[in-house]
């Protein structure tokens, strides 16, 4: 046994040369590819027919392949929606290195738009005639999946901020609906108090909400022009909203429990939670996560820093991209259209999604509908109108999947530490900084 | 690596007497161990109401819905649960069968005979354990992605094929279950290396060869961060990626929350291999006793 | 007693073959990953040794190994401790129910490490699950299992629950086949039952203690599957360079930093082969 170390050094470098394969994709440079095709062939490609993968985990999705389908027969759309956050990134990354087995179209958040399409991971759709439907869409997520001039998707949805809230919680405890974040730190202390139970929210880290939260109080901590990247959480957007929400963590205002986590959803459910603030797709998740508030729940606007205010910002939300891999772009791009601007687009939103489109969100039957599980409130009021109070000119990292991966490892000690919230930010632009600058890009 | 077969031995538990102490020392651990399975059980009879607003350790009043969760595990999603539980034994059958009889075979080479590079055969599997396979997971998922076999089920079954401490087990094993005079009278005799293995070897290796299936059937009943990668298709998934998928879903926009079904599902999925491990107990006991007394 | 021959690779040699694709052949290309280096902005160049000395001053990987070091140094010995006397008390002979004792220890093992995982993430719940239940039940703040103090005695406590029974029946399987002749000598002599444990029973057992400590010690290094999948839980303490695999993870899946998280794998299998080979030559040292 005496020389096993030896022996197995010596056997795994002889491996060396059968693993002579490439080493993955050949890093982009990071001009505007130049978008290949024009509408004719997107015609043409829905003639001549031909079968397709879709990744993508929106559950309205499958309401649009079989629509699609049906309207072009001898189009074969093949759905896969298992994987959903993280683990899609993952395996549309992996499957962009190994060069093969990727899907022609792709569901892509808003913020890792620029990632992929920096990565040239997706095709530039201007020449398909993707740009001439600017128009349609609200103007946040229209930049989202515009990047550098080229365009990476078409936006499927969005996720205007609102409030949502308990009101049978707060009427309990007298509390008025917040309009302003200084009534929402103080109705949080208030009901804290009265039943040491229960929080107005729950927060315990998530990149997701503390970028759009920056966002709404006009931080524009990351700005990118091309590979120049600047990162600055000391940007006074940033520093109003750490202001304002530190007291919520010191003060234990906020219930330490995971989103997304059963027993989230059971505080949801109980009171134990009386708030969210978040994007315009959570009453689905609401309806069936914590079924047992159905009726007790309303939608408010999101609380403002100046009292009449009307800034608002976008959280989450996706486009439908496609691969640059793909074998097919222009049938790719028939489907997404379809999906995103076409017939599609109202199967998804009669199967309650909340849309991108300025035609839909202006439409008498949206604005009207009721939704149960608000005791019949018209939310879809609240929402639209958010829509168009989001701030302008925010921007993602060109890597922020990855930024927001490690957004606990940093930002998090604030929440499990003495460590304040603006400082943990600092510490998680500073980590940030340093995955780009090991990436090539030049940080400022 | 001494071979002596171990003497036959009579038990020596005669006349001893019970200790009640020691019994109610060792529960404590029993119960340590069983609790966790207790939960398991009583929050799979539990309705997704039920789940949250119960005590964790006993039933709730309410309702009793363990049949019902059961209908629904297997009947949700079109019945995916079924495909998961159809593909984890293809998994299993394919690859702790294979990984088996690699093992053994290997096993007994290394025990039987002498060749060129033997004992870099045990330093090189030694060595190669001790690299983190999470780490080697991406190379591997590149180069089975350029042999075009990513998302199929080969790429699941290839690398459970290979279980060095199923090798290390049927090694020491073979060194003393069979005698190599035996051997020696069958090659006098004019019989084939291979047929002198099935037909001499195998029978005396079989409690070894029921021990190591029994650990590959585990780790490929377990198996969950290669799949997890390699797959792409639910339709290939096994149930530990079939089930986590579940509960991701909750996180998902107009994703349905079913944790009462990943609960459920969890208690079937364990139900196979405590059932196999208590039938097969009196085999693998004695093959794992003869392996692990060398070294 | 063995005949030299080319007839022993026709018997290893298909684990050989299949062992050199899914094994060997992904470390060599690790081997050959780890000298290079891939940008997003600029591509892929060689860059010779440059990946291996910056692990070697990297913070964040040595803060994780000192982390898993710390989880070896405690939890090892009390998984191996608690297996090692539960054999030696149903071996005894002395239990009533052994069977019954033998079979649940041995359960958990059964278990995969997402639904293990899954469970004693609620029950360490301190808002709903047992932990919380308790509280409740006895009006008392029983301290939270996955704060940033306790997180790591947490994980631990899950990798024991999981791992006592499998390492326990190794120990087992290995007292059975002490011949009961040296036993009772022993007795005729006077000895003691614990007398005859130091005596006769550890000595005996020694190769599976060695193998046994072997494992734990590759297992500890390696610790992935129950941070990783406990992490939505706790996001801030259970960071994604916990451990030194879970950097390695972060690296190539959420950074695709395919190069550099070879470096990192091949640097810990480096490690953790040092360590098991200091552990086999120690226990191995008095034969």
């Amino acid at each position: 046994m005496a020389r096993f170390i030896k022996v197995a050094a010596a056997a795994t470098a002889a491996m060396l040369a059968i693993a002579a394969c490439s080493s993955g994709s050949d890093g982009g440079a990071t001009d505007t590819p130049a978008a290949s095709g024009t509408e004719a062939d997107v015609a043409a490609a829905l003639e001549k027919g031909g079968s397709l993968t879709v990744w993508a985990w929106d559950g309205t999705i499958k309401d649009v392949v079989a629509g699609f389908q049906k309207k072009y027969p001898n189009v074969k759309v093949e759905l896969n929606s298992a994987l959903s956050g993280d683990k899609h990134y993952t395996a549309l990354q992996n499957a962009v290195a190994a060069g093969s087995g990727g899907p022609d179209v792709a569901q892509v958040e808003y913020f890792a738009v620029l990632q992929f399409a920096l990565g040239k991971s997706l095709a530039n759709l201007s020449g398909y005639g993707a740009d001439k439907l600017k128009a349609d869409f609200t103007p946040g997520p229209w930049a989202a999946v515009t990047p550098n001039g080229g365009v990476y998707g078409l936006p499927l949805d969005s996720g205007p901020m609102a409030l949502f809230y308990n009101k049978e919680v707060f009427d309990k405890h007298g509390i008025a609906v917040p309009a302003t974040w200084a009534e929402y730190v103080e109705a949080a202390r208030k009901l804290h108090t009265a039943d040491p139970k229960a929080y107005i929210t729950g927060d315990t880290g998530d990149a997701g909400f503390t970028t759009s939260m920056i966002w709404q109080a006009g931080g524009k901590p990351y700005q990118v022009s091309g590979t120049d990247v600047t990162i600055n959480f000391a940007d006074p957007g940033a520093a109003k909203f750490t202001a304002m929400w530190q007291p919520m963590i010191t003060e234990k205002l906020v219930a330490p429990i995971p989103p997304w986590s059963d027993e989230w959803f059971k505080a949801l459910g109980d009171g134990t939670i009386a708030s969210l603030v978040t994007g315009a797709w959570m009453p689905g998740n609401l309806a069936s996560g914590a079924a047992a508030a159905s009726g007790k729940w309303r939608t408010a606007p999101m609380p403002q820093y100046e009292a009449g205010g009307k800034a608002t910002a976008e959280n989450g939300g996706s486009s439908l991209g496609v691969m640059d891999k793909s074998a097919n772009k222009a049938l790719a791009y028939a489907f997404v259209r379809y999906a995103a601007s076409e017939e599609g687009k109202d199967l998804r939103i009669k199967a309650g999604a909340f849309p991108s489109t300025t035609k839909d969100l202006t439409s008498p039957e949206f604005l009207g509908t009721e939704f149960p599980y608000f005791g019949g409130q018209k939310a879809n009021e609240i929402l639209a109108a958010s829509a168009q109070d989001v701030v302008s000119g925010w921007s993602y990292l060109p890597f922020q999947v990855y930024a927001n991966s490690v957004f606990n490892d940093s930002a998090g000690k604030a929440y499990v530490s003495a460590t304040p919230l603006a400082d943990s930010l600092k510490a998680w632009g500073e980590q940030s900084a340093k995955y780009g600058q090991e990436q090539g890009f030049t940080i400022k | 690596m001494t071979t002596t077969a171990p003497a036959p031995h009579k038990p020596y538990r005669r006349g001893k007497q019970r200790s009640v102490l020691l019994t109610l020392l060792t529960s404590l651990f029993a119960i340590y161990s069983l609790v966790p399975l207790l939960w398991l059980v009583i929050n799979a009879t539990k309705t997704p109401e039920g789940l949250l607003s119960s005590f964790g350790l006993w039933f709730d009043d309410g309702e009793f819905a363990l049949f019902d969760n059961i209908r629904q595990t297997f009947t949700y999603q079109d019945g995916a649960f079924t495909r998961w539980l159809g593909n984890t034994l293809l998994y299993v059958v394919a690859g702790a069968g294979g990984a088996t009889l690699l093992a053994t075979l290997g096993g007994y080479g290394l025990a039987k005979f002498d060749f060129v590079g033997k004992r870099a055969v045990f330093a090189t599997v030694i060595g190669a354990v001790a690299v983190p396979g999470t780490a080697l997971a991406v190379p591997t998922f590149l180069m089975f992605s350029k042999l075009g076999i990513t998302n199929t089920p080969w790429s699941v079954i290839i690398p459970s094929l290979v279980s060095p401490f199923g090798l290390y087990l049927m090694w020491t094993f073979s060194a003393q279950a069979v005698p190599d005079e035996m051997l020696e009278a069958a090659r006098i005799d004019g019989a084939s290396e291979f047929r002198t293995f099935f037909q001499v070897s195998l029978p005396l290796l079989a409690p070894g060869v029921v021990t190591v299936l029994l650990f590959t059937v585990v780790a490929t009943w377990n198996n969950y961060f290669l799949p997890l990668i390699m797959l792409r298709d639910s339709s290939w998934y096994p149930l530990t990626i079939g089930l986590n998928s579940w509960n991701d879903q909750a996180q998902t926009v107009g994703g349905e929350a079913v944790f009462n079904l990943v609960i459920t599902g969890s208690l079937i999925t364990i139900l196979p291999l405590l059932a196999a491990f208590l039938f097969l107990q009196r085999y693998w006991q004695s093959g794992l006793a003869a392996g692990s007394v060398k070294e | 007693m063995t005949r030299r021959s080319w007839i022993g690779w026709q018997f290893i040699g298909p684990f050989m073959a299949v062992f050199a694709l899914v094994f060997l052949a992904p470390i060599g290309y690790s081997v050959y990953l780890s000298v290079f280096r891939t940008r997003l902005v600029g591509g892929t160049s060689f860059v010779g040794l440059e990946n291996y000395t910056n692990a070697l001053s990297d913070p964040q990987l040595w803060q994780g190994v000192t982390r898993v070091g710390l989880f070896l140094a405690i939890q090892v010995p009390i998984m191996l401790g608690l297996a090692l006397v539960v054999a030696l008390a149903i071996d005894s002979g002395r239990l009533h129910g052994k069977a019954f004792f033998r079979v649940t220890i041995f359960m958990p093992y059964a278990v995969p490490a997402v639904v293990a995982t899954l469970m004693w993430g609620f029950m360490y719940s301190n808002q709903f699950g047992l932990v919380g239940n308790i509280n409740d039940a006895l009006n008392i703040t029983l301290p939270e299992p996955l704060s940033a103090n306790l997180a790591l005695a947490s994980i631990g406590n899950i990798v024991t629950w999981e791992f006592v029974g499998y390492n326990m029946l190794i120990f087992y399987s290995a007292l059975r086949v002490v011949p009961a002749s040296l036993y009772e000598s022993a007795e005729i002599d006077g000895a003691g039952a614990f007398r005859i444990i130091r005596a006769i029973k550890l000595p005996a057992i020694r190769g599976a203690l060695v193998i046994a400590t072997i494992f734990s010690v590759i297992g500890s290094f390696q610790l992935f599957n129950e941070p990783a999948i406990m992490r939505p839980l706790a996001r801030n303490v259970l960071t994604t360079d916990y451990t030194p695999n879970m950097y390695a993870y972060t690296l190539s899946f959420a950074g695709q930093q395919y190069n550099y998280a070879a470096t990192v794998a091949i640097i810990m299998g480096v490690i953790t082969m040092v360590v098991a080979y200091v552990v086999q030559l120690r226990g191995t040292r008095e034969n």
